[in-house]
């Protein structure tokens, strides 16, 4: 009997406390198995973040530290610059990352701190509620924009992977999803190559992956992924968004 | 080639995402099982059509299916 | 032992580079930017790292990433910029992460100015942040103090896996004085065998957190913490005491007044007037009992409560301390200005008449 696939190693035991057929779950998992096939868990430090993924400090087999709202980078940098040889990463959504961690994550991408982000995008606050979120798409209804984002209110969306790339530390960003097999493949090779330019110290990389909502959202997980690729996909576009070497 | 999918049913949310990635669309929500979470979990129908693709094990968001071959 | 001028900012930022301190993060702010300058030459050079963050925010957090994977890690800032750092202290609390964050006091409150206060008593020892925490507090009252405090603080942070402070105000971290260079009285240090700084072959993950989301998990981390608050009382309490034994009115200051108020009573003496000094040095744990005590004895008539504060800060420690014994007055002086010697004695003279 052979193995073709099983829960990586990176993975711990305790359960998953995301919602059904959220996208976290397949994320972590992709940073697990990257990890794990690059030989990092042993060495390896993540940062979790607060919100829906907070307990993401229980659901990897490396060391991990639970970080302020928005402060993950900060907090990386902290390990990073003190641990330089081994791989360190932060996890974070679009409140943390986007809204109140705005200034660290600019400044990190600046520093060209040499760790990697994931940065889950799924347009929305999950753990709060459904409220907006800087990625809430012009129309989409959040509990704090029960008609609907508008431009007049909240402006237009941010796209961070695109901001952070004006900045020469940031040295690669790629935007993906999980929705299918075809972009779980690369959405896995992104994140593999974040983390081997990362062990490789050439700056900082960023994965910004798509993600769904169900909850939130109002939908099933199966239609959330239809609107995810409808919609999220149009205005945050998939692909490579810089590939720049050492800077 | 013999495959084998074994599904960690307990911890099956039965989001359907492995129902959709299926290319021999064997794998199917099992409505007539409650899981101890109130879910119905995720199944295969005829193991003799799988080609262990390991599509359904990939998607799985809570990494609940292993898949063997021989 | 040969002595160095030395400025009190620099004094405290060598201080830290001797006693180990593997990191240093921090933001420029008046009247303490000598700290992060001093650090960015000298800590690299030593073999360590230092950042200038984008914030006292980012600072603060850099502390707790590092500090959680095990090193020496320090932060300074005034008054404005420890207010932005009172998140990551709790957090650093919560955590139980050993660091060091220095605080030279300016004016307040908001902008305030530049210049030397006491306005940070309460935000220090009464935990700024949010929950029920405490951090160790040491305010030296010159220059020595404050590098012989700076030196000993990563060791009390390390034994109690808890942030200290040491509390300065701006004219201890801008004037220059000449100092020796003392060696740290050892603590038995246990090993950072819980920090996160990658496995390593070990058995399990280690965490760092402080959430606990199940209420009986919290409540039981908050009687840990509780505990171990209870076992720095005891144990880090420290106090100065100055011609107390036959005095008639004992003054309470710490820091920059505290060594005014010297000159203050040496001249009062020489007039006939009894005056003592008591000063606290660990403003937390607050030297509760020996005050008490003092205040007890029946040859103090009254209390004189001296500090760069609008409207007293540490004078709550020192009424509940003094517990109704005896009257309490109090002298401030805000605004960054500074008490002299002469105020504080015809103070203390007008105090003296007022309970006779």
């Amino acid at each position: 009997m052979a193995i073709v696939y099983q829960k990586s190693a990176g993975l711990s035991d305790k359960e998953l406390h995301y919602c059904s057929g959220c996208h976290h779950g397949i994320i972590q998992k992709l940073v697990a198995e990257v990890m794990e096939e690059l030989g990092l868990l042993d060495e390896a430090i993540g940062v979790s973040p607060v919100g829906c993924s907070t307990f993401t400090y229980n659901y990897f087999t490396c060391d991990m530290q639970q970080a302020a709202h928005g402060r993950a980078p900060a907090v990386a940098t902290g390990i990073k610059r003190t641990h330089p040889n081994q791989a360190v990463f932060t996890y974070q959504g679009d409140g943390d990352l986007a809204s109140i961690g705005a200034a660290e994550i600019v400044h990190t991408a600046m520093r060209g701190e040499k760790f990697t982000t994931i940065f889950v995008n799924n347009a929305i606050y999950g753990m709060t509620g459904g409220q907006m979120a800087p990625t809430t798409l012009i129309g989409q209804k959040s509990t704090t924009c029960k008609g609907g984002r508008t431009v007049e209110q909240a402006g237009m969306p941010m796209r961070v992977a695109e901001l952070l790339s004006t900045l020469d530390g940031c040295v690669y960003a790629e935007r993906v999803c999980v929705t299918d097999i075809a972009n779980i493949n690369k959405a896995k090779r992104a994140i593999r190559k974040a983390f081997e330019k990362q062990m490789n110290n050439d700056g900082f990389t960023f994965i910004e992956v798509l993600s769904t909502c169900p909850t939130n959202w109002g939908m099933t997980p199966v239609k959330a992924s239809e609107w995810l690729k409808e919609n999220m996909a149009a205005y945050y576009p998939l692909g490579v968004v810089k590939d720049s070497n050492i800077f | 080639m013999t495959a084998k999918v074994t599904f960690n049913s307990d911890r099956c949310k039965g989001c359907e995402l492995c129902t959709t990635v299926c290319p021999k669309y064997i794998v199917v929500i099992d409505k007539t099982v409650t899981n101890c979470k109130g879910y119905h979990p995720a199944m295969v129908t005829d193991i003799t059509q799988c080609i262990a693709c390991a599509s359904c094990a990939k998607i799985c968001p809570d990494s609940i299916i292993t898949v063997e071959k021989f | 032992m040969e002595k160095e001028l030395r400025k009190g900012n620099e004094a405290m930022a060598e201080a830290a580079i001797r006693a180990g301190c593997d990191c240093f993060f921090g933001y420029p702010i008046t009247p303490q930017s000598e700290i992060p300058e001093y650090m960015s030459s000298h800590l690299p050079a030593a073999g360590g790292e230092f950042v200038q963050s984008e914030s006292e925010i980012a600072a603060i957090n850099m502390v707790y990433g590092a500090a959680g994977a095990g090193m020496r890690a320090m932060t300074s800032s005034s008054s404005p910029g420890i207010s932005l750092k009172q998140e990551g202290i709790t957090y650093l609390a919560g955590a139980e992460l050993p660091a060091v964050i220095i605080n030279c006091m300016r004016g307040g409150p908001g902008l305030g100015t530049i210049q030397p206060a006491q306005g940070d008593y309460y935000q220090a020892t009464r935990g700024g942040g949010n929950g029920d925490y405490r951090t160790v507090v040491l305010a030296p009252s010159n220059v020595q103090e404050a590098a012989d405090f700076v030196q000993e603080a990563f060791d009390i942070a390390d034994l109690y896996r808890n942030p200290v402070m040491v509390l300065a105000d701006g004219l201890i971290g801008q004037m220059m004085e000449p100092i020796e260079w003392h060696p740290v009285k050892k603590r038995g240090l246990p090993p950072k065998d819980w920090a996160a700084g990658g496995r390593k072959g070990r058995a399990h993950t280690n965490i760092i957190n402080s959430l606990f989301i199940d209420p009986e998990a919290c409540n039981n981390h908050n009687d840990h913490l509780t505990e171990k608050y209870a076992e720095m009382g005891q144990n880090e309490v420290r106090w100065d005491e100055k011609d107390c034994k036959d005095a008639d009115l004992i003054i309470t200051a710490y820091g920059t007044p505290a060594r005014i108020a010297l000159t203050a009573i040496e001249n009062l003496r020489a007039e006939g007037i009894k005056v003592g000094l008591f000063r606290p040095i660990t403003l937390w744990p607050f030297p509760e009992k020996a005050l008490h005590a003092l205040a007890e004895q029946d040859h103090v008539k009254v209390i004189l409560d001296v500090e760069m504060s609008a409207t007293g800060q540490m004078l709550d420690d020192v009424r509940l301390a003094v517990d109704g014994q005896k009257p309490v007055r109090y002298l401030g002086r805000a605004g960054g200005t500074i008490p002299t010697a002469e105020e504080m004695a015809e103070f203390a003279k007008k105090a003296l008449k007022e309970v006779d």
